[in-house]
């Protein structure tokens, strides 16, 4: 049963989990790349923050760590790709597999750590009124972090470097002709977005699983992915402006977080098979565009040939039909 | 030490450029490629395929690192000074109208990139209200009515357009040399003279110094001030003045011939 919780929870999470869906959106559509580092750099946000919280540090700094670890996953993916000029794919793949090992390194040989001490989590109920429901905690943090973000990335990309990342990310030939140093740009690109991604991760462990799991960022970049195709397909129109695209992906990756909630009710669907689903929805939505196409064409070549029957074939032929 | 004249601008002394050094395919590309380029020139040069032309451009520009030889910029040694640090210096227009301009963004940022071309980038905007005006009345000089749709997104724009944009892009910050590698070659034939006269309106009203590959032969007699013609990597003619203006498509196939011992091989250096 879909019910008001299962629609709550959904923007809960998906709230914490659009702000991954930003920084997926900083490489995929502005730099032009698909980022794999994702998937390592989700999950090292939440072991940074699980471990240094349990270790007495305050979870604000903690989460501020959990961001400059997703800065270093991307400097390492940014170097990979554009001073050993390894393929993009391949380099994020490269830290993916290094951030598996580097992970279990900093969680000290578990796949799960549990936070013990006061998270982020806590320190909002202190904040909110007492008994304020864990949904409630996540949609409050996430609007204000989510709407951070978008002021911060809404002021980045418009100054100066901001234009020449989005430049190098539509033309780079033509960025290095005005002067721009692509290689640094891709990098910082990378930077930022691994950097949101890591504080996503930070987010959902402290506030949605309670503990970092090495496995968490399994399908990270789908997920994005598919956030990213729902919020474009569903709200932007073409020259939209660049805050509202923001807020229309925070909104896909509500909507994705939702469908699956609601997926997930169903009884004949399992929580192993959330995977597929994902894969189906990025599928279709990545198709889209030319399933779109290919009815079109289809339409009017119907209709062309309707018209040449009816109107040239009989002129041509003297009036005899021609079957 | 080296010593050399004032109106001097680019000196390209002795280069050499190969590609695939070391694998079954090197081929060298210039050959100990000598070229003087004074202030105010505006350089034509042509030469068939392969002959190094877009090389020589590109080793100018700093895409591709010489071998040998040495560069010197205004008595400034760029050999090896990287693409990023000489566009400050160098404004570049390419053959294909993709190449010079960003599609995803609109026709006032891509200019705004290009008016930042010779600073460094920080955090101040992107884009200033007064700059707009700067950039509505370079538009309006195009006249092609690209002022009032300076929020348009470039990728909407035909090739001669991008192309036209691209030039005003190139030559908004007054650049020490313009690099102009067959800008109109992909273009239709109107919109390619079109392009070509604007190229030339700007470079004459600006004073600037300008090297311009070509395939068409009566263009680069009618255009500039001095022509050079490429082959096997080297200059092998270099005619200005009273001598270029005189100059005839006869003239230049025999002087080829005669230089080179060897006929033009590319009908599109004839037909252009």
């Amino acid at each position: 049963m879909i019910t008001t919780a299962t629609l709550i929870s959904g923007l809960a999470q998906g709230l914490i989990w659009a702000i991954m869906t930003l920084g997926v959106y900083i490489t995929f559509r502005i730099l032009d790349i698909a980022d794999l580092t994702v998937e390592g750099s989700f999950p090292l946000g939440a072991a940074v923050t699980a471990v240094l919280i349990n270790g007495g540090m305050h979870p604000v700094l903690a989460v501020f760590m959990a961001i400059l670890a997703g800065c270093a996953a991307g400097l390492v993916t940014g170097i990979f790709h554009t001073i050993f000029k390894i393929p993009a794919i391949l380099s994020g793949i490269l830290t993916m597999i290094a951030l598996y090992s580097v992970n279990i390194r900093i969680m000290s040989d578990k796949a799960t750590v549990a936070i013990v001490q006061p998270s982020v989590k806590k320190l909002m109920q202190n904040l909110l009124p007492e008994g304020t429901p864990s949904n409630t905690i996540s949609i409050v943090l996430g609007v204000i972090v989510c709407l951070a973000i978008v002021a911060l990335l809404y002021y980045f990309f418009g100054t100066e470097i901001g234009c020449a990342v989005r430049a190098t990310g539509s033309n780079q030939n033509m960025a290095r002709s005005l002067g721009v140093r692509t290689d640094r740009i891709i990098i910082l690109g990378l930077m930022i977005s691994n950097a949101l991604v890591a504080l996503s991760g930070s987010l959902i462990a402290q506030l949605d699983y309670g503990s970092a799991l090495v496995t968490m960022g399994q399908g990270t970049i789908v997920i994005g992915l598919a956030s990213v195709i729902i919020g474009e397909v569903i709200f932007i129109r073409k020259d939209r402006n660049f805050a509202i695209k923001l807020i229309a992906i925070i909104a896909g990756a509500i909507i994705y977080r939702t469908i699956i909630a609601c997926a997930l009710t169903f009884s004949f669907l399992k929580a192993t098979d959330l995977k597929i689903i994902t894969a189906i929805i990025v599928s279709i939505a990545l198709a889209l565009p030319v399933i779109k196409q290919s009815i079109a064409e289809r339409k009017l070549r119907a209709e062309n040939a309707k018209r040449f029957e009816t109107e040239f074939l009989n002129a041509d032929m003297g009036g005899e039909h021609v079957a | 030490m080296l010593i050399w004249e004032v109106s001097t601008l680019l000196n390209m002394m002795h280069i050499e450029k190969s590609f695939n050094i070391g694998t079954i395919n090197e081929k060298k590309v210039l050959n100990d490629l000598s070229l003087t380029i004074n202030d105010g020139d505006f350089i034509t040069v042509i030469g068939g395929n392969g002959a190094g032309k877009s090389t020589m451009l590109n080793t100018i520009a700093g895409v591709y690192k010489v071998d040998g030889g040495r560069i010197l910029l205004d008595g400034q040694d760029i050999t090896y000074k990287s693409e990023t640090d000489r566009a400050q210096y160098i404004g570049r227009v390419f053959q294909d109208p993709m190449m010079g301009t960003a599609p995803t963004m609109m026709i006032e940022e891509n200019l705004a990139m290009a008016y930042r071309r010779t600073k460094k980038r920080g955090l101040g905007w992107g884009i200033s209200a007064k700059e707009r005006e700067i950039y509505r009345q370079a538009l309006a000089q195009l006249g092609l009515g690209l002022e009032d749709r300076m929020s348009t997104k470039v990728g909407l724009l035909s090739g001669g357009q991008r192309q036209a944009v691209t030039l005003l892009m190139a030559t908004l910050q007054k650049p020490k040399l313009l690099l102009l590698d067959e800008h109109t070659a992909a273009l239709d034939p109107a919109t390619s003279a079109k392009v070509l006269e604007l190229s030339d309106k700007i470079i004459k009203e600006n004073n600037l110094t300008a090297l311009m590959v070509t395939h068409n032969m009566q263009n680069a007699i009618d255009y500039g001030n001095r022509l050079v013609m490429m082959n096997g990597g080297r200059i092998i003619l270099d005619i200005s003045g009273e001598e270029k203006k005189r100059l005839t498509i006869e003239d230049l196939l025999k002087k080829f011939e005669s230089v080179s011992g060897g006929k033009f091989t590319t009908d599109s250096v004839l037909l252009g």
